[in-house]
């Protein structure tokens, strides 16, 4: 359309003309307006928002044995709760419940542990190493996430040469008769644990490094000069100002770590399910769709919590850095 | 800095060696000549010979870049046509429903988002009948919706950070609103609708849960081969290709790394220069 | 100014709501066509907010503007006669120099010879001719508020809006910039509207300045006007340094009245307001500089005896810090008009002084 044509002179006895003009000058008056804003929201509500709704309506609803297998009305109750009671009853569902939170809550502290360090280093080496370094950083995140789970399961299998180099150095260590033939990391919590640090560390050192380098160093100067030791102002200074930096990275790796699916099929232990492969297997497996949409939801109730703290510190982060200057 | 950060440093390397070691040992394993993936059997390059063979591979790379050049630039309308709403127009209908709907698909599971798309289509399809099956557009569709929320993320951060007065001035010389939004906000964020589209470029192509479940006969992607694949177990031909896939996105990566670093030393220098030129 | 002629601008009962905080409280002022005035006051004072009414990126909550004898309310930015010098400048970062002046221009129907002879007279105003290629962050920052100038006055407004235009220069370059300014509006013949928080730069540009509080207009005048009688405590507080006495008038003969300062313990002379009644609670007001300083007690109508609590040396000049019989401190200025060591100063640390001051000096204020 030509925007020009609002400027132009109305043209007589030609309807699809004037049609056109009038078009345009609804579109330079508010039209625009109107449509950036309708259009991702109309998506949105059509693609995000209704099958979202779905999945709430559908852990209310009865199981059948039709295609699709679910029911409403007539013989099966209008709403049906007994999803929800199995939530608490059934020890499956409880464990997988606990099993998901405690490898993501164990997995968050270690990427902690491992990543505040890895950015606090990052802001202390010279410039141009550091933007070496932040990129190789980054570099995983590009890369497929399957197979950076992939990886670890060459690394972790029977026969690799790092299960060999972990199995002979134990055999090295302790008494003969402790000896083992190789370490049995694959399917089990630990390897979910492992491989879920590995996978969400970027997003630890990320925000960490973010909050970290905004620190003034004059502020360490300052605290060394009122004579502080090294670790003190660790402690003092530097450990409170980067506490929106833990909790956004603890949150980015919490959030998606309780309800991965990826990780626990590959090297998880399929006798103590998480709570994803719960919904995709009574979902596909089972042909459950109620059951899979309560546990679904369910598990979005419990992401509740944290996703708030995450975003009140964010706007607590954002308001910091430039909510001042407002008339 | 007097002292040396030596605890840190260790630290440092010892964590660029936990992320690169499962890395590389799948790069050299790719050379294996033995079918046992995981035992050293003499060097060989047949898994990629046999790679370059497959038809699959080639048919399933084909689709998801096809997918992924498709829902990327469609994301990248749509998410920052949602930036630019969230960030400039203050108040309209339903604004907090839509900032919701813009931050609930990054925290959402990938697993419910799936099963939630899957229900959608199939209750589509019972309605009115479309999609008739499942396959490229429906991937397609669930790629746009949700990658374009991080499009929206990007672009609303870089709006937020942007001098509103630069609008307000093309507004002052005579522009209406749409016209400085043509003239000064889209080319001033330019480079987050670059890196939004490349975010949700790499995010399509990456996407296995959500494709799995939105899938229908016939459409592979090549996550969807590789998962299936996977699943079974670790296989030479998979180090090869993941070596094929590390390697070509670490050159991407490092290029673009590269060629934004000499642009900013140049600028940085042409700053330098002003400044001293005074005046 | 103009006298009974309709003034170029009218601003009329303009107030402005931000919610409940009042940023602009029923304001009202005349610009002549030609002139530079001033908007001054501190930072939330509702300048910025008066400034960006006349543009039209706020409207009005109450009151009209007019500009021109033309009613402006409800006309949208772009429509406007009236362009604005931000104070980030808000250079268009994706475009040259000379893009960015253009850029008004592209809304004009002129030919692209016309165009590009307008862009190149306003390069040539701002001296800018060599950079017209360069791209925003290869000029430096006076070269990119000269950019904003020009950008500006390209497209011929009858009025322009300065925010802040030398805040963002080093202190060298604001002088010289000042006085640019000044030569290319009186070269343009543009009405400016300047805003700013530094009195010294509204003092040296403008032929008129209106001195803003928490959102009133305090006092309009010229720069003697407002620096010589200002109206109101607040006035003679903000625009220079100046030391106030509560007082009380004992008596008023002809244009002066007798008044008793019990800082100055003692009863003085000084020019009368119209509308002083006798009995009157008052405050008087004295300058530094209006001020002298002796050892000796000299021969003048309003003497006080004091001692020296402080001094501060200058060079040019001196600042004392004087104590008052009734324990007040007053700021006195004192111009080193002789060369020489320190016992050539006119007093010293602890010194007896006399100080004095003409009746004409002293300043009545009754708010």
């Amino acid at each position: 359309m030509a925007p020009r044509g609002a400027d132009g002179p109305p043209l007589p006895g030609q309807p699809a003309g004037r049609a056109m003009s009038t078009l345009a000058r609804w579109f330079h008056r508010r039209g625009w307006r109107d449509l950036i804003i309708a259009t991702p929201y109309a998506w949105l509500i059509l693609l995000f928002l209704i099958p979202f709704l779905i999945v709430v309506a559908m852990s209310l609803a009865t199981r059948t044995p039709t295609a699709p297998p679910f029911g409403y009305g007539g013989e099966n109750p209008v709403l049906n709760f007994r999803g929800y009671a199995r939530l608490f009853t059934d020890t499956l569902y409880i464990r997988a419940f606990v099993t998901s939170l405690m490898n993501a809550s164990i997995a968050t502290i270690f990427c902690l542990l491992l990543g505040y360090p890895m950015a606090l280093g990052l802001t202390r080496v010279s410039k141009s190493w550091r933007n070496i370094l932040l990129m190789l950083v980054i570099l995983p995140f590009w890369t497929s996430f399957l197979l950076r789970v992939y990886a670890w399961m060459g690394l972790m299998g029977r026969n690799s040469w790092f299960n060999r180099m972990l199995t002979d150095s134990w055999n090295w260590l302790v008494p003969s008769d402790w000896a083992i033939t190789s370490v049995p990391m694959m399917n089990s919590n630990f390897a979910v644990i492992l491989v879920t640090v590995y996978t969400y560390l970027p997003f630890m050192i990320l925000p960490l490094y973010a909050s970290l380098e905004r620190l003034d160093p004059q502020l360490d100067e300052a605290a060394m000069d009122l004579g502080s030791r090294p670790w003190r102002v660790f402690l003092d200074v530097t450990l409170p100002q980067s506490l929106p930096g833990i909790i956004a990275g603890g949150m980015l790796v919490f959030i998606p770590a309780a309800g991965e699916l990826v990780i626990p099929v590959l090297v998880g232990n399929p006798s103590s399910p998480m709570i994803g492969r719960i919904i995709s297997d009574e979902f596909a497996q089972a042909r459950d769709w109620p059951m899979a949409s309560t546990v679904a939801v369910a598990l979005l109730v419990l992401m509740v919590g944290p996703t708030m703290i995450y975003s009140r510190y964010q706007q607590k982060a954002e308001g910091a850095g430039s909510g001042e200057e407002k008339p | 800095m007097t002292r040396r950060p030596v605890f840190l440093i260790t630290v440092l390397c010892f964590g660029f060696a936990f992320f690169y070691i499962p890395i590389l040992s799948m790069m050299v394993y790719s050379f294996n000549d033995s079918r046992l993936a995981t035992v050293w059997g003499g060097f060989s390059t047949r898994w990629y010979a046999s790679l370059f063979s497959n038809r699959q591979v080639g048919a399933a790379l084909l689709l998801s870049v096809q997918i992924a050049l498709i829902s990327a630039t469609m994301a990248t309308i749509l998410g920052a046509m949602a930036g630019i709403a969230l960030a400039r127009f203050r108040k309209f209908r339903g604004r907090t429903i839509f900032s919701g709907m813009v931050t609930a698909p990054l925290i959402m599971p990938e697993v419910i988002t799936g099963i939630s798309l899957l229900m959608f289509f199939i209750m589509l399809a019972q309605i009115t009948g479309w999609p008739g099956q499942r396959g490229f557009t429906t991937i397609t569709l669930a790629h746009i919706t949700f990658s374009m929320v991080f499009v929206t993320t990007v672009v609303h951060a870089r709006m937020s950070q942007m001098d509103r007065s630069i609008e307000e001035a093309a507004m002052d010389l005579g522009s209406r609103p749409w016209q400085v939004l043509k003239d000064v906000t889209l080319p001033v964020i330019s480079p987050a609708l670059v890196s939004g589209w490349l975010l949700a470029f790499t995010i399509s192509l990456d996407d296995v849960v959500i494709t799995s479940f939105t899938t229908g006969p016939g459409a592979t992607t090549l996550p969807l081969l590789i998962w299936s694949k996977v699943k079974l177990g670790v296989t030479p031909d998979i180090n090869a290709l993941a070596t094929l896939i590390v390697v070509t996105v670490g050159l991407c990566v490092a290029l673009a790394g590269w060629l934004m670093s000499r642009a900013e030393r140049r600028r940085l220098a042409e700053e330098r220069l002003a400044y001293r030129a005074g005046g | 100014m103009s006298g009974e002629a309709e003034p170029f601008i009218r601003i009329e009962n303009v107030a402005k709501s931000f919610g409940s905080f009042q940023a602009v409280k029923d304001v009202n002022l005349t610009v002549a066509r030609g002139e530079i005035f001033s908007l001054l006051g501190g930072s939330g004072c509702g300048k910025t907010t008066l400034l960006r009414m006349l543009a039209g990126f706020e409207d009005p909550t109450a009151g009209r503007i007019f500009i021109d004898g033309q009613d402006m309310s409800g006309i949208p930015p772009w429509e406007r006669p009236v362009h604005m010098m931000f104070q980030s400048y808000a250079i268009f970062p994706h475009m040259s120099v000379e893009k960015n002046i253009a850029y008004g221009l592209k809304h004009e129907r002129i030919s692209a010879a016309d165009r590009a002879a307008r862009v190149a007279e306003m390069l040539d105003l701002v001296q800018l001719t060599p950079f017209a290629k360069r791209k925003p962050h290869q000029i430096s920052g006076g070269q990119r508020q000269r950019v904003a100038l020009a950008r500006a006055l390209a497209r011929q407004p009858k009025l322009l809006l300065l925010d802040e235009p030398l805040a963002a220069l080093d202190k060298k370059l604001r002088e010289h910039t000042q006085f640019e300014l000044m030569s290319i509006q009186a070269r343009t013949g543009v009405t400016f509207i300047v805003v700013t928080h530094d009195q010294e730069e509204a003092m040296t540009l403008s032929d008129r300045i209106a001195v803003m509080d928490r959102g009133e207009v305090r006092q309009v005048g010229t720069p003697t006007e407002i620096y010589e009688y200002p109206a109101s405590r607040f006035v003679a507080g903000f625009i220079g340094a100046i030391s106030t006495f509560p007082a009380r008038v004992i008596r008023l003969t002809g244009d002066l009245a007798e008044v008793d300062i019990p800082a100055m313990d003692g009863t003085f002379a000084a020019r009368a307001t119209p509308g002083l009644t006798e009995g009157q609670e008052i405050t008087v007001a004295l300058r530094p500089e209006k001020v002298a300083i002796a050892k000796t007690c000299p021969d003048a109508v309003n003497v006080v005896e004091g001692q020296v609590k402080d001094l501060a040396y200058f060079g040019k000049d001196s600042l004392y810090r004087v104590t008052l019989p009734g324990g007040d401190l007053i700021a006195v200025h004192a111009v080193n008009a002789r060369r020489g060591p320190d016992t050539a100063r006119p007093a010293d640390w602890d010194d007896k002084v006399w100080l004095s001051f003409e009746p004409a000096s002293a300043i009545i204020l009754t708010d």
